[in-house]
């Protein structure tokens, strides 16, 4: 499997906690990885240094073997790395459809264009439209998405994460606030996703069930730090992560 | 909204319009003076919504650009008399004046952005008031001409009668409504109003926020600049005043009472602001403490703006940018 994203010696520090200590983590094309830790371990600081939302104190990110360190946020979405949020953040007040068709665009480079009329936009309409029927959307294009049930709007996320087709998709807790039935419904849809659109996803998820179900290699972070990482039965076997993070009983 | 209210919506603004064509023949000097005003008004609330309504960003200092429009013109005719050059020498220095502050200001949102805002306004209201060799200081610039339009060897239109100018700043009004109803329905407008409800979604969906921003931000001053350049010819003076933060409230009121969810609410807004001005000033000098009161009543009872109410009522639905969350 060839590398998408390595991280090399990330440091991120907020006044005197280290966020993320020193992370060495490669992500390579087609694994599905599950990065899970306790609360404050660093797994939402480790995404937002990687997709551009923070820049690293020390350390190097590159992406297909190109550095992205220092690269805007809009610039790495552009190159393929895309992401979904801890806390629901869609464009509430804009249609379902609207939602999609924005990151659509914007690949497309047509978000600049000033006077013709949105339904012009016909290969991005096709395409936005596609999208959503993929994330099971399909029947509720033209309803605001603010108007959509929470699972509704979870769907969505995952549909403007991954309409700027991206080759790396990091999720972050995809299936939090979801009924069983709903996070059923999201899992199959990432499983489905990484495969007919290719896309690799990396998702932070607290739900062991989710990140067993799901994962095929899990990194484990802790203070910071990759405490451990490995294929999910590694993981299990691992004497230091039950001992630190997880407890017997998660296992059983 | 459906095709019967859309249907509506059309036949209302053609036949406003065409009322406006016709104004001149049945209205004195008065009604002409103070629909150019509404006009004037409306063009520089629209660009102010476009910032606030459709991008999300309060701006407290359009006046700057206002004042620059209007200065820029009326250097410009008091040495060369051709109100095609006044206008755009005055829509171009306040376009550049608002690139360069749009560079500093965009780069905070809320408070911040409004703030930054403010201040750069009440600068520019300074060098109106010490820059006595441009400006005349708080004489300000006085005996601008009403320039005739001129085309050198095509045309040549003189402008001196109120009925001619009226026509000149009703087309352009119209003109420059058209191009923003244009722009707010294109992906331009629609990645701005991505940007409104969620500037980080916007950024992780590709999109250069800080960038787009500023492009709101430098056609909300070229609005501004056209309006505050219409005025001139009209006044045949500028003074300090007009870059006042006081200005810079009048598309804030004007946008707040005609609804800032709705492409119109800006223009009924300024409709609303100069009637009301209007018929207060007869009663009383403290006409803004009223004007203050009737906005504060109509934002606290209708927060949609007055064009909502409309548009719920005969439109069934408005034909809103922004519809509020249903959660």
């Amino acid at each position: 499997m060839s590398d998408l994203l390595r991280l090399q010696g990330i440091h991120k520090s907020f006044g005197n906690f280290a966020a993320v200590d020193g992370v060495d983590l490669t992500l390579p094309a087609g694994r599905l990885t599950a990065i899970i830790g306790p609360n404050g371990a660093g797994k939402t600081t480790l995404i937002n240094l990687a997709t551009g939302a923070l820049s690293p104190d020390a350390g190097a990110i590159h992406f297909k073997g190109e550095a992205i360190t220092h690269l805007a946020t809009h610039d790495r979405v552009r190159k393929g790395v895309s992401r979904s949020f801890q806390i629901m953040n869609i464009f509430p007040r804009l249609s379902v459809l609207q939602n999609v068709l924005v990151p659509v665009l914007a690949r497309r480079r047509r978000t600049l264009v000033p006077f013709s009329r949105l339904e012009r936009e016909t290969e991005g309409l096709a395409e936005a439209v596609r999208i959503l029927r993929d994330v099971g959307l399909g029947d509720q294009q033209n309803i605001p998405a603010g108007a959509l049930s929470h699972g509704d709007q979870r769907l969505l996320e995952l549909g403007i994460a991954i309409a700027p087709a991206p080759e790396l998709c990091f999720l972050d807790e995809p299936s939090s606030g979801l009924t069983p039935i709903e996070r059923a419904r999201v899992l199959e849809l990432i499983r489905t996703l990484s495969v007919e659109r290719h896309t690799t996803f990396a998702i932070v998820e607290h739900d062991m069930d989710v990140v067993f179900s799901l994962a095929t290699w899990i990194v484990v972070m802790n203070r910071g730090r990759v405490l451990a990482e490995g294929s999910p039965a590694e993981v299990r076997e691992n004497r230091e992560v039950r001992e630190v993070y997880l407890g017997e009983e998660a296992w059983a | 909204m459906g095709d019967r209210a859309s249907r509506r919506l059309a036949v209302f603004t053609g036949l406003l319009v065409l009322g406006l064509f016709l104004l001149p023949l049945v209205a004195g000097q008065y009604p002409l003076y103070l629909t150019i005003q509404i006009l004037i008004l409306s063009v520089f609330s629209l660009g102010f919504n476009l910032l606030f309504g459709y991008t999300g960003l309060l701006s407290f200092g359009q006046a700057g650009f206002f004042a620059v429009g209007a200065y820029g013109c009326a250097k410009i005719l008091l040495v060369a008399p051709n109100l095609l050059l006044g206008l755009a020498g005055g829509v171009g220095a306040a376009g550049a004046a608002a690139l360069v502050l749009g560079i500093l200001s965009v780069r905070h949102t809320r408070i911040y952005f409004s703030m930054l805002t403010l201040a750069f306004g009440m600068m520019i209201y300074s060098i109106a008031w010490k820059w006595r060799d441009v400006t005349g200081g708080d004489d300000g610039l006085v005996g601008i001409p009403r320039a005739p339009i001129e085309i050198p060897g095509f045309l040549s239109l003189s402008l001196a009668t109120m009925e001619r100018y009226y026509y000149v700043v009703l087309v352009l009004s119209l003109l420059a409504m058209l191009l923003m109803y244009r722009l707010v329905r294109s992906p331009l407008g629609l990645t701005l109003q991505a940007i409104r409800d969620s500037e980080a979604r916007a950024e992780f969906a590709g999109v250069p926020v800080r960038t787009y921003r500023l492009i709101a931000f430098t056609i909300a001053g070229l609005y501004a600049g056209l309006a505050g350049a219409l005025l001139p010819p009209l006044e045949n003076t500028v003074t300090p005043p007009i870059a006042h933060w006081s200005t810079s409230a009048e598309p804030v009121l004007a946008t707040l009472m005609g609804g800032i969810h709705t492409f119109g609410g800006p223009i009924v807004g300024a409709f609303l602001f100069f009637m009301l001005k209007d018929i207060i000033v007869r009663f009383t000098e403290n006409w803004l403490i009223w004007l203050g009161a009737i906005v504060v009543t109509l934002v606290m009872g209708f927060r949609g703006g007055v064009v909502s109410i409309f548009a719920e009522r005969f439109l069934a639905g408005g034909d809103a940018p922004a519809r509020p969350e249903a959660t």
